[in-house]
């Protein structure tokens, strides 16, 4: 017991490693590879053929049987190493396989046919990116149309709450007013009742409001989120408000010194938001699952998530979707993963 | 720090064109009532979407019906809500007129509890972990960090890739000779992998909360300690823990909140199932109301009101705990 309270709690290794070093890093080792296995096997499925994929146990490449054209023959012909028979060592193309037989064409000598038993040979396979996967999402899915519809939700919710929560933030941090305690509480107030536990109002409201079914019925709602106000209007109380004096002085307008000072003083924190905003829209789906419900208004999300019932064996599109849909979140986290972790620690929102 | 993106250049005509009105409106109200302006957009939106429904609420829950217009709507009083609540014995849901609500709210209760506990629990020891002199942290931390950010449907799907009957952990287990399961088919696996799935995902921002804790306690207090030849165990009960205690309390009770709401990624995960083993409370308020063809926005309403003094009375603990971080 002793013993394993000095581990978790020792805070400084000397010299040498401790046995508890050790079991921290083989820790840490572990979380490394549930953490990140799960998400590698993900784009490794994602490249390997339908074939490949119905393959039990899996392998952990993407394989295809190689083929090669010969004469005679229109389509290419898959490759064969023959293990045993009278062919051994031989690589053979198979033109057609009946019941346990096969018949084979030796591709030096296209003229003769060959007749085999199929447990007398091996497929001839090499590691090949099945980029069909992709590509076919968009002949055969209406892929750009949903990453359409999700980019624009994102950017325009984005857009609409940085601007409205920014204002309401700087009136909030820079004026005295009458009510100013009362709209604070109300704030509060909205922190507490999340959109989950209002979904039949308002869905009411929004289709009253001609917007079910619409981008738009995504977008407004989503935009009355607390989080922001609060996030900026923290930080905008640390702006000294001399700045602001001496812009009056200078006979600036309001709305300027809410333009040409506040906005870019608080850029950490707009920045800080923008990121949460981007993360939320992108990654949202029981509204958009409520409002969107054809398809063509679908976003990543809802089409990822109909497809996986619809599609059921058609793994190979779903598996390329899926990475499609987490790859512009891994570009933002790789890039500016440090403000992100900031940002939702110090929001404590996600 | 200035901003003169390519963004700005094409945002600041709008802004000075808004100028205008806004200073017509600053002469005519004064500095200090032009507040209100800058905040009508927000109120605006706030009002609409987020006041309005919660008042409407109460409307929905009282009346019956399964029309969306409160016009067309009659009153029913208290029915809803007696319905839900309708139970000769509320552990067993089967003699409950609502059975699948008291399923979902059992469903719920376990999972909270089980999640929640499990996911604090290795937030924690990962954040100590991670507290240690230990080289490449941050990377470490960003491991743990980034399923945070992959949207529920994605995980969901990678987890079921995983978990599928020819996948790759039963291809393991095979392996290994103890032999696949077909795990989302079977009730209690699945129930177990849901809580293991929103674990996963989600413990790397408890993680990162804790970690921010503990780098805030003082190394000083910890040198004298040593100087104490304190035992390591006496110092992380006495020192360690009280410290970070307010902090333990926050993440408790944000992973409360967050985990009566689960939703997405089990519904994307199992779709509630097999049967109605993983269906928890958000749900059943989405089945009631918008999955379903006669549409009972009554129960769905009455059932969210449920939900939401749960939701305020977390929140208002954890108001008061943060108004006592700032006070100490």
């Amino acid at each position: 017991m002793g013993r394993t309270w000095e581990f978790l709690t020792a805070t400084r290794g000397k010299g040498r490693l401790h046995w508890t070093d050790w079991a921290s890093y083989g820790y840490l080792c572990a979380g490394v590879f549930l953490m990140f296995f799960p998400v590698v096997w993900l784009v490794l499925s994602s490249f390997k053929t339908e074939a490949d994929l119905q393959r039990f146990p899996p392998t952990f490449l993407p394989y295809q049987q190689q083929t090669l054209s010969v004469d005679g023959y229109d389509d290419p012909l898959p490759l064969f190493e023959m293990v045993s028979g009278d062919y051994e060592g031989m690589i053979l193309a198979q033109v057609r396989r009946v019941g346990l037989q096969a018949q084979m064409v030796d591709p030096t000598n296209p003229g003769e046919r060959l007749r085999v038993s199929i447990d007398e040979y091996e497929r001839v396979e090499s590691v090949t990116l099945a980029w069909e996967n992709y590509t076919g999402l968009f002949d055969r899915f209406n892929f750009l149309l949903y990453f359409w519809n999700s980019t624009f939700i994102t950017v325009t919710a984005t857009l609409i709450m940085l601007l409205t929560n920014s204002m309401a933030a700087f009136a909030l941090s820079k004026y005295q007013f009458r009510g100013r305690t009362f709209v604070l509480l109300l704030v509060i107030g909205t922190l507490m009742i999340p959109q989950t536990v209002v979904l039949v109002p308002l869905f009411l409201i929004v289709s009253e409001m001609g917007m079910s079914n619409s981008l738009w019925g995504v977008i407004i709602p989503g935009a009355a989120t607390p989080t922001g106000v609060f996030l900026l209007r923290q930080y905008m109380l640390t702006i000294p408000d001399e700045i602001l004096d001496a812009a009056r002085m200078d006979k600036a307008s309001e709305w300027k010194i809410y333009w040409r000072i506040m906005v870019p003083l608080s850029a950490p924190a707009i920045a800080v938001l923008a990121i949460l905003a981007i993360m939320w829209r992108w990654n949202d789906f029981l509204w958009p699952l409520i409002v969107l419900t054809q398809s063509e208004n679908f976003t990543l999300q809802l089409a990822l998530n109909s497809f996986q019932g619809e599609l059921r064996t058609d793994w190979s599109s779903l598996l390329a979707m899926t990475v499609l849909t987490l790859l512009p979140i891994a570009v933002v986290f790789t890039f500016l993963q440090k403000y992100i972790a900031t940002g939702i620690a110090s929001t404590g929102g996600k | 720090m200035r901003g003169d993106g390519i963004g700005l250049t094409l945002i600041s005509p709008i802004m000075r064109v808004i100028e205008i009105p806004m200073l017509g409106l600053q002469r005519l109200l004064g500095v200090n009532r032009l507040a209100w302006v800058f905040l009508v957009p927000n109120l605006l939106l706030f009002g609409l979407f987020a006041f309005l429904p919660i008042i409407l609420n109460f409307f929905y829950a009282t009346t019956g019906g399964d029309n969306v217009l409160l016009d067309d709507r009659p009153y029913v009083g208290a029915r809803n809500f007696l319905n839900l609540v309708d139970c000769s014995n509320y552990l067993d849901p089967n003699s409950c007129r609502e059975d699948k609500f008291w399923r979902a709210i059992w469903n719920t209760v376990w999972f909270v509890t089980l999640q929640v506990g499990i996911m604090v629990g290795f937030s924690l020891l990962t954040a100590i972990i991670l507290n240690r002199d230990i080289k490449a942290r941050g990377f470490f931390r960003s491991v743990f960090f980034f399923p945070v950010l992959l949207s529920p449907v994605v995980v969901a799907l990678i987890w079921k890739w995983i978990l599928q009957r020819e996948g790759v952990l039963n291809a393991f287990l095979d392996w290994t000779g103890i032999g696949g399961v077909n795990w989302l088919v079977d009730a209690e696996w699945a129930f177990a992998w849901s809580v293991f799935l929103s674990v996963w995902a989600h413990m790397g921002f408890y993680t990162l909360i804790l970690l921010a804790g503990l780098q805030a306690i003082p190394r000083d207090v910890y040198e004298a300690a040593t100087m104490d030849r304190a035992s390591p165990w006496r110092v992380f009960r006495r020192i360690t823990l009280p410290l970070l205690a307010p902090t333990m309390l926050v993440v408790l009770i944000l992973a409360l909140i967050k985990g009566v709401q689960t939703f997405d990624e089990v519904y994307a995960f199992t779709g509630g199932g097999p049967g109605t083993a993983t269906t928890f409370i958000i749900q059943y308020i989405y089945e009631e109301g918008f999955a379903g063809a006669p549409r009972i926005w009554g129960m769905a309403a009455a059932a969210s009101i449920l939900v939401a003094i749960v939701l305020v009375i977390l929140t208002l603990i954890q108001l008061w705990v943060n108004r006592n971080n700032v006070d100490g």
